[in-house]
């Protein structure tokens, strides 16, 4: 087990000062945050029918990466991080002022490799249509790719746009490794600056789920979900998960630095964890989080829990078991309103559970199992969870500046 | 007794054991016989057909069997291999049980041709859509591909393989990874986290459609005849990087853990730096401000100035843009040191092991101090009269060397530095 925890190993308080969403149900805070009010979810089970996926909600690019040549630089995941990114920074006040970005720590989870789909099919067709040369490959591929499609499908390059479109310069690291990547870019920030080796630091994810090839990639596994959207919690007999879109990111700060630049937190982090259970036994992953749970330090008797629960199985059903024994907690699944993000997800918690407890309540259930309950009185703590689909567990506690 | 520490209070980080493969070899006493020897390990590419490429060579690792051959069971092998050689030096845990978390530097995991290839064999049709693709894709025909081509694969492999504890962390920085590799082992030991970390970087990633992208960006080097003269670090014939393979692992303790077991310490990471490059997505900053700020942050970090440090183990791509800026950064920190400090580029012999480079080179910087001589700069022909280092030209040179510098500097404005010395200050 990995964690940070600020309570046991430093002094410094790490606050939330900063939130970037841009998602399938919108764009900013209160777009969000009106949805989930609303209980919408935004569902394409048509464009690739069979599978369902949740279509990224149109913005205006131009406003957070103003420069034309930046956004064709970029696929589209590039780009719905690129401009998550630069809403946590508005979120922060810390948007253009050079001083703070130039020294500002940046930890991306990232995934890439989006595929130019028109280049690959050429490819494959002509292939099967038989009598190419050895070479054919090398020769399709040196006339057909853009040369500056491999930046963008490059992981480290989300992080290498989010420095060249809103200068955050201070580091730059980019964790891979689908959910947990995010749990870990948050435990190494949090760990940096309670510790005092930073004072600011974004971190976060973004997905373009509206895309075949990383379908394929889940189809593999027999992940994706098919034919019909339903809560999470009700696809018990019809596992999988909805691909989403979204780009999440937080602006992490110490108390200390944020108060001497007179920022509003939203609510405190104060500890993630993270663990890699062998999954080869019925159990572990609830076994997992169990022991992560007992890392953070959860004093409410009136916790919420706010989980990236994807809807794949054996872990789903896991993490329900793990919940059902801390019953009385009101649970929100994300994987309902906002699909499977991948990296994203865990962000998106840390997102939702600081905007809950800065607006002062829990957003409402959906779920039509009653697996979430209300929750009336204003959250103090909330844990967020992600459980890798495959692998990796992960929590964190936000909890109310007291 | 206090625990021994650095000048700023923190655990002090030593290397306990290190492994390495590279297209020179198998291990550290081959890659080192060979290296000092002013062997190049760049040669022609016969994993694929080279007709229609600019650039046909490669420095691959032939010699590690991969059937069918795919870039991520390549990394996935050399990390096997490096780890092995890293732990059985340290003497560290037990078989599959080693004390501490998993850094892994490798490239971004993804689908290959083979297995598109493989995909539209199954379908059978003469027209191939992504829709077909998605459409064979599942009914558990392809389950290992899902399990291979996630992004954590390696790591998880490797977590399991040898027992890490916690989640390990799978990151790209480009040409900075092997270093950042080392510079979250390092922040772990420090912060007192951990005792220990295997800090592991890989790169398998000679295929065509990795060759071809790299050769889009005209960053490769095109002078395939002879393939060994190919790469060029800070001549004035360079033209480019030549892509390779290979693999480094180093085990991390902190001083303290290493001498209560009795460890042999093989040297100390007493410095990281990093900092980050806006200008542009491939091409540094023409002032070379993140360079010399990197390299600065990393002698602040190790409480050092300059003048101690009395080798460098360049970046040095042979990219006409990166060796300039490689000056540009090292003379403005150095002044007219620059001139004398013997500056060598260890990607003139084993060519740009991309993800691997910043740890392969790390080792090959203390192996360097252990042996007191520095490896050469091959093909070193016609100096660049706008490049006037000492690159220990074409042949190893004995030297005092009590501390050296690694650079890594990357696309998408990565940068991170490395100070390495022989014993804690």
């Amino acid at each position: 087990m990995t964690e940070s925890n600020s309570a046991k190993s430093g002094p410094a308080e790490v606050w939330i000062t900063g939130i970037g969403l841009a998602t399938s149900l919108g764009e900013g805070l209160d777009a969000n945050w009106q949805a989930l009010q609303e209980r919408r979810v935004n569902v394409d089970e048509r464009t690739f029918a069979p599978y369902v996926v949740h279509p990224f909600a149109p913005v205006n690019f131009d406003s957070q990466i103003p420069k034309k040549g930046d956004q064709r630089q970029m696929e589209a995941w590039q780009r719905i991080g690129t401009y998550a990114a630069g809403l946590a920074l508005d979120s922060a006040g810390v948007k253009g002022n050079k001083e703070i970005l130039s020294r500002m720590d940046m930890i991306v989870a990232a995934g890439g490799g989006e595929r130019d789909l028109a280049v690959d099919e050429g490819i494959l067709t002509a292939q099967a249509k038989g009598n190419v040369a050895p070479n054919f490959l090398n020769e399709r591929l040196m006339g057909d790719l853009r040369p500056t499609l491999f930046l963008a499908q490059l992981s480290n390059l989300l992080a290498g746009n989010i420095a060249i479109v809103h200068g955050v310069t201070g580091t730059s690291r980019t964790f891979m490794g689908e959910e947990t990547a995010a749990v870990d870019a948050a435990r190494i920030a949090l760990a940096r600056i309670v510790d005092g080796q930073s004072d600011i630091a974004l971190i976060g994810g973004a997905q373009n789920g509206e895309r075949k090839d990383l379908l394929v990639l889940y189809e593999f596994g027999g992940f994706n979900l098919k034919e019909q959207f339903a809560p999470i919690w009700t696809r018990t007999g019809h596992p999988g998960f909805a691909l989403g879109s979204a780009g999440a990111f937080v602006v992490l700060e110490s108390k200390a630095h944020a108060q001497a630049r007179g920022a509003r937190p939203f609510a405190r982090l104060t500890g993630v964890v993270g663990d890699h259970a062998r999954r080869k036994e019925p159990g572990q992953i609830t076994h997992s989080l169990e022991a992560l749970w007992s890392k953070l330090n959860v004093t409410s008797d009136k916790v919420a829990v706010i989980t990236g629960a994807t809807g794949a199985e054996p872990a789903t059903s896991e993490e329900r078991a793990f919940l059902a024994a801390h019953s009385g907690h009101a649970i929100r699944a994300t994987g309902t309103a906002f699909g499977h993000t991948m990296e994203a997800q865990f962000p998106i918690g840390l997102a939702l559970a600081a905007l809950s407890i800065s607006r002062g309540t829990l957003f409402p259930p959906n779920d039509s199992s009653g697996f979430e309950i209300e929750m009336s009185t204003p959250p103090t703590q909330i844990v967020v969870v992600g459980t890798g689909h495959w692998r990796g567990e992960g929590m964190a506690l936000v909890e109310a500046i007291s | 007794m206090t625990a021994p520490r650095d000048k700023f209070g923190r655990p002090i980080v030593v290397v306990t054991g290190m492994g390495v493969v590279t297209s020179l070899g198998a291990g550290k006493t081959d890659n080192w016989k060979k290296l000092t020897g002013g062997e190049s390990g760049i040669r022609t590419i016969s994993r694929f057909p080279i007709d229609g490429l600019r650039t046909t060579m490669a420095g691959t690792v032939d010699f590690v069997p991969v059937e069918p051959f795919s870039s991520t069971d390549l990394s996935e092998r050399l990390a096997d291999l490096a780890a092995e050689e890293a732990i059985a030096q340290a003497r560290i845990g037990n078989t599959g049980d080693f004390p501490g978390p998993l850094f892994l530097a490798n490239a971004p995991i993804e689908l290959e041709w083979p297995q598109r290839d493989e995909i539209a064999r199954v379908i059978g049709k003469s027209e191939i859509t992504y829709s077909d693709m998605l459409r064979v894709s599942g009914g558990g025909k392809f389950t290992p591909w899902h399990r291979r081509f996630l992004f954590g694969s390696v790591s998880d492999h490797l977590a399991e393989r040898f027992g890490t504890k916690g989640s390990p962390i799978s990151l790209s920085t480009a040409c900075a990874s092997g270093a950042t590799a080392i510079q979250l082992g390092v922040e772990a030991i420090r912060r007192g986290e951990t005792d220990a970390a295997l800090c592991v970087a890989t790169e398998g990633s000679v295929n065509p459609e990795a060759l071809i992208r790299f050769s889009l960006l005209s960053a490769l080097s095109t002078q395939n005849n002879p393939p060994q003269a190919a790469s060029k670090p800070f001549s004035k014939n360079r033209d480019g990087f030549v892509m390779a393979e290979g693999a480094g692992a180093l085990v991390l303790e902190s001083y303290e853990a290493a001498t209560a077991r009795g460890a042999k310490i093989l040297g100390v990471i007493a410095g990281c730096g990093e900092l980050t490059d806006s200008f542009h997505r491939t091409r540094s900053s023409p002032d070379g401000k993140p360079i010399i700020g990197c390299v600065r942050k990393a002698l602040a970090d190790a409480g050092m100035e300059p003048e101690q440090i009395d080798h460098i183990n360049a970046h040095g791509t042979a990219t006409p843009e990166n060796d300039k800026m490689e000056y540009i950064g090292i003379s403005t920190v150095f002044g007219e040191r620059a001139k004398q400090i013997p500056i060598s580029s260890n990607k003139s012999m084993v060519g740009h092991t991309i993800s691997a480079a910043g740890a392969v080179e790390a080792i090959f910087s203390i192996l360097t101090l252990e042996h007191q001589r520095i490896p050469p700069t091959i093909n070193y022909e016609v100096p660049d009269p706008a490049i006037p280092f000492d690159v220990v030209p074409n042949k190893a040179r004995d030297a005092k060397v009590t501390a050296v510098m690694s650079n890594s500097f990357g696309f998408g404005g990565q940068n991170a530095s490395l100070i390495l010395t022989r014993e804690p200050a």
